[in-house]
């Protein structure tokens, strides 16, 4: 068995190597410099390498070395706040290692080994310890409490138990075995953490957004997939998810984009404010940060390390929402290191797994009672960028054959600023259904109708367009005039949604019903009085039309919109009056 | 380790393949010493002990086995120095305009190191370049990537041009210079460029690559490369403020796929190879601002549409590398107006950051986006009118299809001298917008349109 072995062959991010025994998905060590890299192929005494860091100027016959670990991440406190590279690499330690650029063969751990955490323990000397157990907590940030786990593989009777305040690696347990363990876990990425039970998903995320909260909701544990064109807004609405998601830990993975982007992401967070805490996001934010000019191999890596991280927090009992944005460059980097294999191409050069592997993530994804008892659970939401904006290409199609949710994205509106971008036609929610109840409970037992019927009226809309682009509104009988402007209505004042307005930019789910029942009942009111023979162009005047536009800015939404309906029946009963 | 193998045992397009040597750096510079004296110089894309795979950036015209080749153990670096202001160099690197060699300070890695996310500052200085659709609809920042994407036959170097000449951060007066790229351009543009960079000297701040039409379509693959070398050098060491213009970047792409297919890759969509997305992403991240550094990167390259097909893989991968894009219409262009800059599939992802009272000014939003809901709904408009005449349209309506005749003539249409500053900009559209009933207006909040709207003004005044 040697585990030391040499370089043969380099092209680009792929290495093989020579002369070492290895296993699949073995981190090495590869050359001089220590880079380092994911055993993806054996054959014979040669093993395939793909390395996470350039290659540039790395000969052969340098030396390689299998650490004989998997891909892992460093699970424990200190993962909130942080900013990581697509291996679990701090990028502010990274900065402070290498300037400003990101140069090569430097390690960096996960969590800081320097700091401190106030650990108090929740079991005492003779209590019996299970895999996913809770051994007591530390307070992470200001409203996170971190409950440390038994790693699941672990159990065992406790001899010793401290308290106090320990780096992560100090041993703070020992079991009767002689096993010790410390605040920290190490967990393979590409296992998904067992659970004992899957649940089904009966709660909905709310996100403070309209059009999604409102038309096409997402349940905790759910998947849901945004594609769209660029330029249709697809980073604007995971940043909006990533801000307003009422889960109480986002992990936010930044895919193969852009740097000044993530750079804003970085800038932003900390500044505001959660609106359930008052805390900055921050503090229940983790970062993962692999912008498109960083090595390809680690944006393939960058998303299994979000996810399992987002397991981790799911097994202490937390709702937890992942944004991957976006999973086309993930599925691209599968792509570039599949052709660098020479691997036969399936669709559009894609390997023939990308279903498998795009499925395989989005089922860590859901509802659980996880091995410690408590419920909890991963919300995903997949970016897409299909090329051309055409979404029959072969990762939108994988991808919908999975999620539930699809909230599609549509570039002619953003042309138009019609923000968010979601078309109301295509998009759709499978969930609709299954959260009715908690709607009935904790919305008003109207919402799911209200909701409905509002749907079936922009349908309507699009139906008339039709006629419209071939006569012209004005040859519509007036009914359906009238339709066309309550539909207007709906668009415009209740699914646009300005997410740089300080009020606007979250709406809660009481305002989404005042808003909606209001907007449907002026139409209601709009039609009676039609029938009661009042004039289409009176109505249309009405101020009250207009007031409802701009309710949604205002600060004291209630008061304002008391006033509005005060006037709507003034209006209406004189137009009845005359 | 300067060694002279005589080992060549293939040679296929671009590429030779070297036996027998000793080991070789992945990405290494490669010298080739030709039998009538002349040397040749390539970088290594494959490396084993077997065989060593080497594309040549001039070319393989005139190889054959007996040619000597030598590994300099050191990956392609650029010499820099500030004296590269003001000099014209190849696509390779070396000087055309008949000066000395440069005497370097350095000597950088031209493949570039990303910058840590961590690092970066956002971008939010806002560059008035003088053009209503750009800085009033689609406003450049600082640090920031904005193409332009274009046609055969469009004006899209006249507008680079007019950007380069007027391009500057209000209120300041920091040094400022200019990296211009060519790729396989013809020789007719870059003299055009060249002289009028002579006329404005812009040249003196200017620093130039040029690979034409007929310099071999390898080198384009280094050519960007050396000019984002330069500029972060100049950026990030001598402080100046950098803007990068790299055309055309369809003719690089057409290098890279002609690599691809002597290297018998797996080809992706329309035969471009499917690491294009990061290897244009390996260009276009090379803008930006850095923490604690005064100076900064911003491009502006320009981009051919082939069939001025905005889906098809250059233009679409750029557009999600990039921060927006400037699209060119070729229907403005048949219509006479100047710049002919459609500003509904145009973009700046960044414009809300460089925007705003303390920016430019207060109501720049609002102006632009009720602007763009106008010109929407006008040119949308244009469609029902071929079919059903205008008389069948309301009164409202008509208003919108007037509206959007005259933003194109009053608020794209502009001189090719004429530099707007944004207040003349916002004016212009405040002047358009007051043609449209003001209840319409629901874009913009009624504290600015009692101080900005021409009718209110008035009567402030």
């Amino acid at each position: 068995m040697k585990n030391k072995g040499e370089i043969y062959r380099i092209s680009g991010p792929v290495v093989i190597i020579t002369g070492l025994n290895t296993k699949m998905y073995d981190v090495v060590k590869v050359g001089n410099e220590g880079l380092m890299g994911e055993v993806i192929g054996i054959e014979g005494d040669k093993s395939t390498v793909q390395v996470y860091e350039e290659t540039s100027g790395v000969r052969p016959g340098e030396p390689v070395e299998n650490t004989g670990m998997s891909l892992s991440v460093e699970l424990g406190p200190g993962l909130l706040e942080s900013i990581y590279d697509g291996i679990q690499r701090p990028l502010p330690v990274l900065k402070e290692k290498m300037g400003d650029f990101i140069k090569r063969g430097v390690s960096a751990n996960g969590l800081s080994r320097e700091k401190e955490w106030d650990f108090v323990p929740m079991i005492k000397k003779g209590d019996k310890l299970n895999g996913g157990d809770i051994i007591g907590t530390v307070q992470e940030t200001k409203n996170i409490e971190h409950r440390i786990l038994v790693p699941p593989a672990i159990s065992g009777t406790v001899s010793e138990i401290k308290k106090g305040k320990f780096k992560v690696d100090e041993v703070i347990c020992t079991l009767a075995d002689g096993k010790t363990l410390t605040m920290m876990q190490k967990w393979p990425v590409r296992k998904p953490r067992p659970v004992s039970k899957k649940l089904t998903p009966s709660t909905p995320l709310i996100t403070g957004q309209r059009i999604l909260d409102g038309m096409f909701p997402v349940a905790k544990g759910g998947t849901a997939a945004i594609p769209g064109p660029f330029g249709s807004g697809k980073t604007v609405t995971q940043q909006q998810l990533a801000k307003w998601s009422d889960t109480e830990i986002v992990v936010y993975i930044g895919c193969g984009e852009r740097g000044n982007e993530m750079a804003d992401v970085l800038y932003e967070f900390p500044e505001i404010k959660d609106p359930k805490t008052g805390r900055p996001l921050m503090e229940r934010t983790v970062l993962i940060a692999n912008t498109s000019n960083m090595p390809v191999a680690a944006r393939e890596a960058s998303v299994y390390t979000g996810i399992t991280i987002a397991e981790y927090y799911r097994d202490m009992g937390y709702d937890v929402s992942l944004m991957a944005d976006s999973t086309s460059r993930w599925a691209e980097a599968m792509r570039e290191i599949s052709s660098r294999l020479e691997e036969m191409p399936g669709e559009e050069g894609y390997p023939a797994y990308l279903a498998a592997r795009l499925s395989e993530f989005y089922e860590r994804a859901g509802k659980v009672k996880a091995l410690s008892g408590k419920d909890g659970s991963i919300t995903v939401i997949g970016a897409v960028s299909p090329p051309g904006g055409d979404f029959s290409e072969p990762i939108t199609q994988n991808t919908l054959r999975i999620v539930k949710v699809f909230w599609a994205l549509d570039a002619k509106l953003a042309q138009r600023r019609h923000f968010p971008s979601i078309n109301w036609l295509n998009s759709y929610s499978l969930y609709t259904k299954a959260l009715g109840p908690w709607y009935d409970e904790h919305v008003s037992p109207d919402w799911v109708k209200l909701r409905n019927d509002a749907m079936e009226l922009l349908q309507k809309e699009s139906e008339l367009q039709e006629i419209v682009q071939l006569v012209g509104s004005d040859a519509l009988p007036e009914d359906q005039q009238l339709t066309l402007e309550v539909a207007r209505m709906i668009r415009e004042y209740f699914l646009q949604q300005n997410a740089y307005h300080e009020v606007d930019t979250f709406c809660p789910m009481d305002k989404q019903f005042k808003l909606l029942k209001s907007i449907m009942s002026w139409g209601d009111k709009a039609h009676n009085a039609l029938d009661g023979g009042a004039p289409i162009e009176d109505i249309m005047k009405l101020k009250s039309k207009d007031d409802l536009a701009k309710v949604k800015y205002e600060k004291e939404f209630d008061t304002a919109l008391g006033v509005i309906l005060k006037t709507m029946e003034d209006e209406f009963a004189k137009l009845r009056g005359k | 380790m300067t060694k002279e193998y005589k080992t060549i045992s293939q040679i296929a397009g671009p590429l030779i393949f070297v036996e027998k040597t000793e080991p070789v750096g992945y990405n290494e510079l490669v010298n080739i010493n030709l039998p009538d004296g002349t040397t040749k110089r390539g970088q290594v894309l494959d490396t084993s002990n077997d065989i060593v795979v080497v594309q040549v950036f001039e070319g393989t015209g005139g190889l054959n086995r007996d040619c000597g080749v030598r590994f300099t153990g050191e990956t392609i670096k650029l010499p820099v120095s500030k004296d590269l202001l003001g000099r014209i160099l190849s696509g390779a690197g070396e000087p055309l305009d008949g000066g000395p060699r440069i005497v370097p300070e350095d000597r950088i890695e031209i493949t570039g190191a990303a910058i840590n996310p961590y690092a970066r500052l956002p971008p939010k200085d806002f560059i008035q370049t003088g053009i209503s659709t750009i800085d009033g609809m689609n406003t450049l920042v600082r640090g920031q990537k904005l193409p332009i994407f274009s046609g055969s036959g469009l004006p899209h170097n006249e507008i680079a041009l007019q950007i380069a000449r007027q391009a500057r951060v209000r209120g300041s007066n920091e040094p400022f210079a200019v990296v211009f790229a060519a790729m396989g351009i013809t020789n007719e543009e870059a003299q055009y460029f060249m002289s009028d960079f002579e006329r404005t000297g812009a040249l003196e701040r200017a620093v130039v690559f040029l690979n034409l039409a007929d310099d071999p379509a390898v080198e384009r693959l280094i050519t960007p490369r050396l000019a984002l070398t330069a500029a972060e050098y100049l950026a990030y060491e001598h402080d100046m403020h950098v803007l990068v213009i790299l055309t055309d970047i369809t003719n690089y792409c057409e290098a890279l796929r002609q690599m691809g297919a002597a290297r018998e890759e797996v080809p992706g969509r329309r035969g471009y190879p499917g690491y294009m997305y990061t290897d244009l992403a390996s260009l276009y991240e090379r803008a930006g601002v850095v923490k604690g550094r005064k100076g900064s990167v911003t491009q502006f390259s320009i981009l051919s549409m082939p069939g001025d097909d905005i889906t098809h893989p250059i233009p679409d991968l750029s557009g999600y590398i990039t921060e927006g894009q400037i699209v060119i219409s070729r229907e403005l262009h048949r219509k006479g107006i100047y710049p002919p800059v459609n500003v509904l599939p145009s973009l700046s992802r960044l414009m809300n950051s460089g925007i705003g009272a303390t920016r430019t000014r207060e109501d720049h939003k609002a102006v632009s986006d009720q602007c763009y809901a106008a010109y929407a709904e006008g040119k949308d408009l244009r469609g029902l009118v071929a079919i059903v005449g205008k008389d069948a349209l309301s009164e409202r309506d008509k208003k919108f299809l007037e509206f959007a005749d005259m933003f194109e003539d009053r608020f794209v249409r502009q001189g090719i001298d004429e530099n707007r500053d944004i207040e003349t900009t916002l004016g212009i559209g405040w002047e358009l917008l007051a043609e449209l009933p003001e209840a319409q207006l629901t874009r913009i909040d009624n504290k600015y349109i009692q101080k900005y709207h021409p009718a209110h003004k008035a009567k402030q005044e």
